[in-house]
């Protein structure tokens, strides 16, 4: 009686094990389904298509009588936001980092990190809309445009979204810098300020450049910002006051109208891939560079 | 020699001043943000609104559709993730002993929280919408929404699970319990809390999620409550993004919109401030 229970649970400790491994793989194994519906639902575009007009043409016009699907107007939008919002969001993220691992007092620490972190919980249609109600209306009076709805517009929400991203990663990092080498730093005679700016910062900087990246990666991969603030229009922007159509809110705005199986259905789902390789490539560098770079704690 | 040390202190206290503003410059931003949805929307606000059904083109009325859409989204979505999701956490703390194959896994959870929502949207579209035939339903988005929350739970199940001494293991193990028996009654109840927080903060990104439900759940209005899995959904976020920028009444409806997004970043805060403070208290624990 005592020997079956103990076999029975030996037998129940290996059938888990089986099971806990597949399903260990989930991860894995999503991943490889996202990668198989984007290709198989993507590439047959490429069989009307040629590739080079998908990647190089300068038309985006799916739904005309003679579709055009070329992506560069698409690309420089999403290209055109992403460098001003980064532009914008990595100074206030690392002066936030800064502060909070090596300026502010304890106490203060406390309640600004969970603020900072309620940031990044505000669910991104809020922010679109916001910006919608609130931030275009500003712009379109302060800098007497047609429309408040452009591209600077939405780099703002985004550089804003990024914030949280890029300034937790960060403070991490920095605090993650070994005391020794401060210490090491104010022997010599430096302030507070020289150390952090010669020996902390330095110190943290793969990790920084990892915060930096994901936060990037983030700002690529928005969708509802892009979509009710950036303006719509899918034209190669000329200045950060122009309205513009990024990857995702093309998919976004468009896959609602394109029929299962057509040209325009796969075509959107090329764009959905030519977005998860950027993202795929951003995060293996996040990943390879935290962790080639890691201070051992100790 | 001195004058150099006085400019040094000049930069110092003028960075430390530079970086204290930029911080609460954020900080005054989010509470305008929040400050200003409340003070625009609270009118809005009623037992009404959120208990009747929207009226006259969604003019009038309440949100109810929309509320309940989501917290079956919500539901739909913990049930794939949450026991998937500890159970990776599990595999990769407890069982897994080969290094790479754990930095194998880790590698694909961090690539799979990197992609980008939209692109959970496509993905949950053609495989579960048109490859599975579910259509545009509770069930798509709730599958949708779960694979895109698996990197939540998993990162925090693992770091809960890796918290939990490795001398409480030892001494389950040593008094003769299999290793199954070790997880369920030792090592996950000691790291529940931290459980917990990943599941609350996985709740509140299935609540607060546009993108992937647009293609694959949602819809602009629903005559009725939702029937079974199959039907498709009203929910608070795409409530409004609809409102705000599809349809005739627009700007007549914008207490609407500011009392929609009200209750969803209340019900979002909601659950992320009780996952945080979860967190908070459990290390805490850990370290007294």
């Amino acid at each position: 009686m005592q020997n079956s229970g103990i076999g029975k649970s030996i037998i129940a400790d290996k059938i888990f094990e089986k099971f806990f491994f597949i399903l260990g793989f989930s991860c894995i194994l999503v991943l490889l389904l996202i990668m198989i519906f984007l290709f198989s639902e993507g590439l047959p575009l490429f069989k009307e298509v040629p590739i080079t007009d998908f990647l190089f043409g300068t038309q985006w016009y799916p739904t005309s009588e003679n579709p055009r699907f070329g992506i560069v107007p698409l690309v420089a939008a999403s290209v055109d936001v992403t460098l001003l919002a980064s532009i914008i969001a990595v100074p206030f993220s690392l002066a936030v980092a800064v502060y909070l691992a090596e300026i502010a007092s304890p106490r203060v620490r406390e309640i600004l990190k969970p603020a900072i972190e309620v940031i990044a919980s505000i669910p991104s249609v809020v922010i679109g809309f916001l910006g919608l109600v609130v931030v275009a209306p500003f712009l379109q009076k302060q800098f007497n445009l047609n429309t408040g709805l452009n591209l600077f517009n939405a780099a703002l929400m985004l550089a804003f979204m990024a914030i949280p991203t890029i300034a937790s990663i960060s403070e991490d990092a920095i605090s993650s810098v070994p005391v020794s080498l401060k210490e090491a730093s104010y022997a010599l005679g430096a302030n507070r300020w020289q150390t952090i700016f010669h020996i902390t910062v330095p110190a943290a900087l793969s990790g920084i450049w990892t915060a930096i990246i994901l936060g990037i990666a983030r700002v690529i991969g928005e969708t509802m910002v892009v979509l009710m603030v950036a303006g719509g229009a899918a034209i190669i922007p000329t200045s950060i006051f122009d309205p513009g159509r990024p990857l995702t809110a093309d998919i976004a705005a468009e896959m609602a109208e394109a029929p299962v199986g057509g040209m325009h259905y796969h075509a959107l789902f090329a764009l959905g891939i030519i977005l998860f390789l950027i993202t795929f490539i951003f995060n293996l560098i996040a990943d390879y560079l935290s962790n080639k770079y890691k201070f051992k704690s100790s | 020699m001195i004058s150099r040390q006085i400019k040094s202190d000049i930069i110092e206290k003028t960075m430390y001043t530079l970086f204290r503003i930029m911080t609460f410059f954020i900080l005054i931003f989010l509470a305008f943000i929040v400050i200003y949805i409340i003070s625009k929307g609270y009118s809005a606000l009623s037992w009404g609104f959120i208990t009747e059904m929207p009226r006259n083109e969604m003019t009038q009325g309440g949100i109810l559709p929309a509320i309940l859409g989501t917290f079956y989204l919500m539901v739909g979505s913990a049930l794939v993730s949450i026991p998937i999701g500890i159970i990776t956490a599990i595999y990769l703390t407890e069982y897994s002993g080969n290094p790479k194959l754990v930095k194998a896994i880790r590698l694909g959870v961090n690539n799979l929280a990197g992609v980008p929502s939209v692109v959970f949207g496509l993905f949950g579209l053609s495989l579960f919408v048109v490859f599975l035939k579910f259509g545009t339903s509770i069930l798509a988005g709730s599958l949708t929404l779960g694979v895109l929350n698996l990197p939540v739970i998993i990162r925090s199940s693992e770091e809960a699970l890796m918290t939990v001494p490795q001398t409480y293991r030892e001494a389950s193990l040593s008094l003769g319990a299999t290793r199954l028996q070790t997880i369920f009654r030792i090592v996950i109840p000691n790291a529940l809390p931290g459980i917990l927080t990943g599941i609350m903060l996985s709740l509140g990104r299935a609540a607060g999620e546009t993108a992937p439900i647009m293609f694959t759940a949602a819809t602009y209005y629903a005559p009725e409550l939702p029937h079974s899995i199959f039907s498709e959904v009203m929910a608070l976020p795409y409530h409004i993004y609809v409102m705000a920028t599809a349809g005739t009444y627009i700007q007549e409806t914008r207490n609407i919109q500011y009392g929609t997004a009200i209750v969803l970043i209340a019900l979002v805060l909601l659950l992320n401030s009780v996952g945080l403070i979860l967190r908070y208290r459990f290390r805490k624990r850990l370290k007294g």
